[in-house]
């Protein structure tokens, strides 16, 4: 039985490869256990990922689960004839998730099973998963999804992916690269790469395309770009800043700041017939134009009152509103997807940190406490926020669950890393 | 005509000798040393009447407005402008500080105090592009106020 697993313990895995590697720094107060059995392979296959520790770093990534160590499990069960629930509870195992994996015609067959320990059941029927020899790791995000998902009753994240930016220096130059990766920084793929500054990337509700701004004529530009085909164009090529782009929920409009009047305005561009429309018009400065869930409003930063405060207009008939009272900076806010929460950039007379505003309430809770965090973006389920903040004299990207009570650090092994855009959920 | 170039060279001698002795050299290298973090175009047009003027101003913390130390300089930039078809690029600048797309907004807003600075003194506004890198550019890359008070700048690029 053990030497079988031997042959199962043998894995490459992509996160050699990946730049982002990820550090659990603090965790929920009471996470649920869960033990997941190496999974069982016949006739000495040997496979190129350990789909069970990525299960179990997928789990452990939201806070919410305490994955049980493989040396301290009594067996590896494969079947649900091996399982003891006896033996689960004497490591107070809470969940039990046991799987095999077996290849036919090149194609992998991964097939598990889920148990409830204290309630001694199983909570989803015996489902088999299949892709070829490189989707394994996806596989293996699929299967957390779904436990997670079990469990929780929230989706799970596993199979959503990150755009961000990488910024470094090639001799005196800088090298700036727009980078793709899955959620927790595996298997990294560029974009787009430049001497010039890239920021600002921004996902379109399908998760087909990103909007982002270029420097790459010399001024700032707006470019959108299809993922699947590298295909790209400009959208943009206006006097002064092109900048903060964000797409309508419907993906149809896109809005974003423009200074071609004379100062920073936030504007809305219908994507099919190109046709802007001016929303605010102040002489300070309204920048950093992001969507109610409903479509209806966009919310922005305006220095209109003296400091950066997030107001709201109404699409429809231009109606400026104000939002955020606490704190003397709030900046680049972002709704969460229930709509009842709008994030910042936040500080109230010390440092530059991630706060979220009960839109309900008008209560304002700090999320991060290191100084000069930004940039954040909220994962599609509402359960965590990922984020750019620095650490070692370096740029790096943090994740927190919207409770606070998780964070998460993923460091770069290359340069600055910044501005997280989280995915939608893929369809 | 001759005449009239020294004189010049002369007033941005003089402006020169006002700007507070820390024009000494061009440090373009190595900015975190605890350079003072100027440079100077290196346009090498330079004739027998102009010197080398400081191209770098800074400002104040959350700030586009100019402070009174920069004047001297703008003034002799202006002088230098007038009059003439030279083109030149404000490029404004934040430091790390807060979110950084709003920091680009910062940038430009003090490229654009420049440029009007520049205007009101007679400078053709067609011969000025203001850009804004936000903080995306810095000269020094610590994170604490000696390299925050460097970065927060508009550099002008003849």
């Amino acid at each position: 039985m053990r030497a079988f697993l031997l042959l199962v313990l043998l894995f490459m895995g992509s996160v050699a490869q990946a730049q982002l590697t990820i550090q659990i720094s603090r965790g929920a107060d009471n996470p649920t256990r869960i033990a997941v059995s190496p999974m069982g392979t016949q006739g000495g296959l040997r496979l190129t990922e350990d789909i069970s520790q990525i299960i179990s770093d997928d789990l452990e990534f939201t806070g919410q689960f305490a994955a049980i160590p493989r040396r301290d499990m009594l067996s590896f069960p494969q079947t649900d004839a091996e399982v003891h629930f006896r033996d689960w509870n004497a490591i107070k195992a809470e969940y039990l998730l046991i799987g095999t994996v077996e290849q036919r015609n090149g194609i992998y067959y991964v097939s598990y099973q889920l148990f409830d320990v204290v309630g001694q059941r199983k909570p989803l029927p015996r489902i088999t998963e299949q892709g070829g020899e490189h989707e394994l790791r996806d596989i293996a995000h699929r299967i957390a999804n779904r436990v997670y998902e079990n469990i929780t009753g929230i989706p799970g994240i596993f199979t959503t992916k990150i755009i961000y930016v990488e910024a470094s220096k090639r001799g005196t130059r800088d090298h700036y690269r727009l980078m793709l990766a899955d959620f927790d920084g595996a298997r990294p793929v560029m974009l787009r790469e430049s001497s010039e500054p890239l920021l600002s990337p921004v996902w379109s509700p399908d998760g087909r395309r990103v909007a982002y701004v270029s420097f790459e004529t010399t001024r700032p530009a707006i470019y959108i770009q299809e993922l699947a085909t590298g295909r790209r164009e400009q959208i943009t090529n206006f006097r002064g800043l092109n900048g903060a782009p964000a797409w309508s929920p419907d993906g149809r409009k896109l809005a974003m700041t423009l200074s071609k009047d004379g100062n920073p305005e936030i504007y809305v561009m219908d994507l099919v017939t190109r046709q802007l429309t001016r929303m605010t018009n102040h002489f300070m400065i309204d920048h950093e134009p992001s969507w109610s869930m409903d479509g209806n409003s966009i919310f922005f930063t305006s220095d209109r009152g003296g400091r950066p405060q997030i107001y709201k207009v109404n699409v429809a008939t231009l109606q400026v509103e104000r939002v955020t009272f606490d704190g003397e900076y709030n900046a680049r806010g972002r709704v969460s997807p229930d709509g009842n929460s709008l994030v910042t950039v936040h500080r109230n007379g010390g440092n530059y940190m991630i706060a979220v505003l009960d839109l309900k309430t008008g209560r304002t809770r700090p999320l991060t406490e290191a100084d000069l965090d930004e940039s954040p973006s909220i994962a599609p389920n509402g359960a965590m926020l990922m984020y750019a903040t620095r650490s070692g004299g370096k740029g790096i990207l943090g994740a927190v669950s919207l409770d606070a009570r998780t964070r998460v650090s993923l460091p770069s092994k290359l340069g600055d890393v910044r501005e997280p855009a989280w995915s939608p959920f893929f369809k | 005509m001759i005449t009239q170039a020294l004189k010049h060279g002369l007033t941005f001698a003089v402006i020169m000798g006002f700007l507070v002795g820390c024009s000494s050299s061009s440090t373009k290298e190595d900015p975190n040393a605890g350079s003072t973090g100027t440079y100077s175009s290196s346009d090498s047009s330079s004739t027998a009447s102009e010197v080398q003027l400081e191209t770098v101003v800074y400002f104040d913390f959350d700030q586009s407005t100019l402070k009174p130390e920069s004047r001297a300089l703008l003034l002799a930039h202006a002088d230098r402008l007038k009059g003439t078809n030279t083109r030149v690029r404000l490029e404004g600048h934040a430091d790390e500080r807060g979110s950084r797309e709003y920091n680009m907004a910062l940038g430009e807003r003090r490229a654009n105090a420049v440029r009007d600075f520049l205007v009101v003194q007679g400078v053709s506004a067609s011969n000025l592009e203001t850009i804004s890198y936000g903080e995306e550019r810095p000269i020094a890359t610590g994170s604490n106020e000696a390299s925050w008070s460097l970065n927060r700048r508009v550099e002008i690029k003849y």
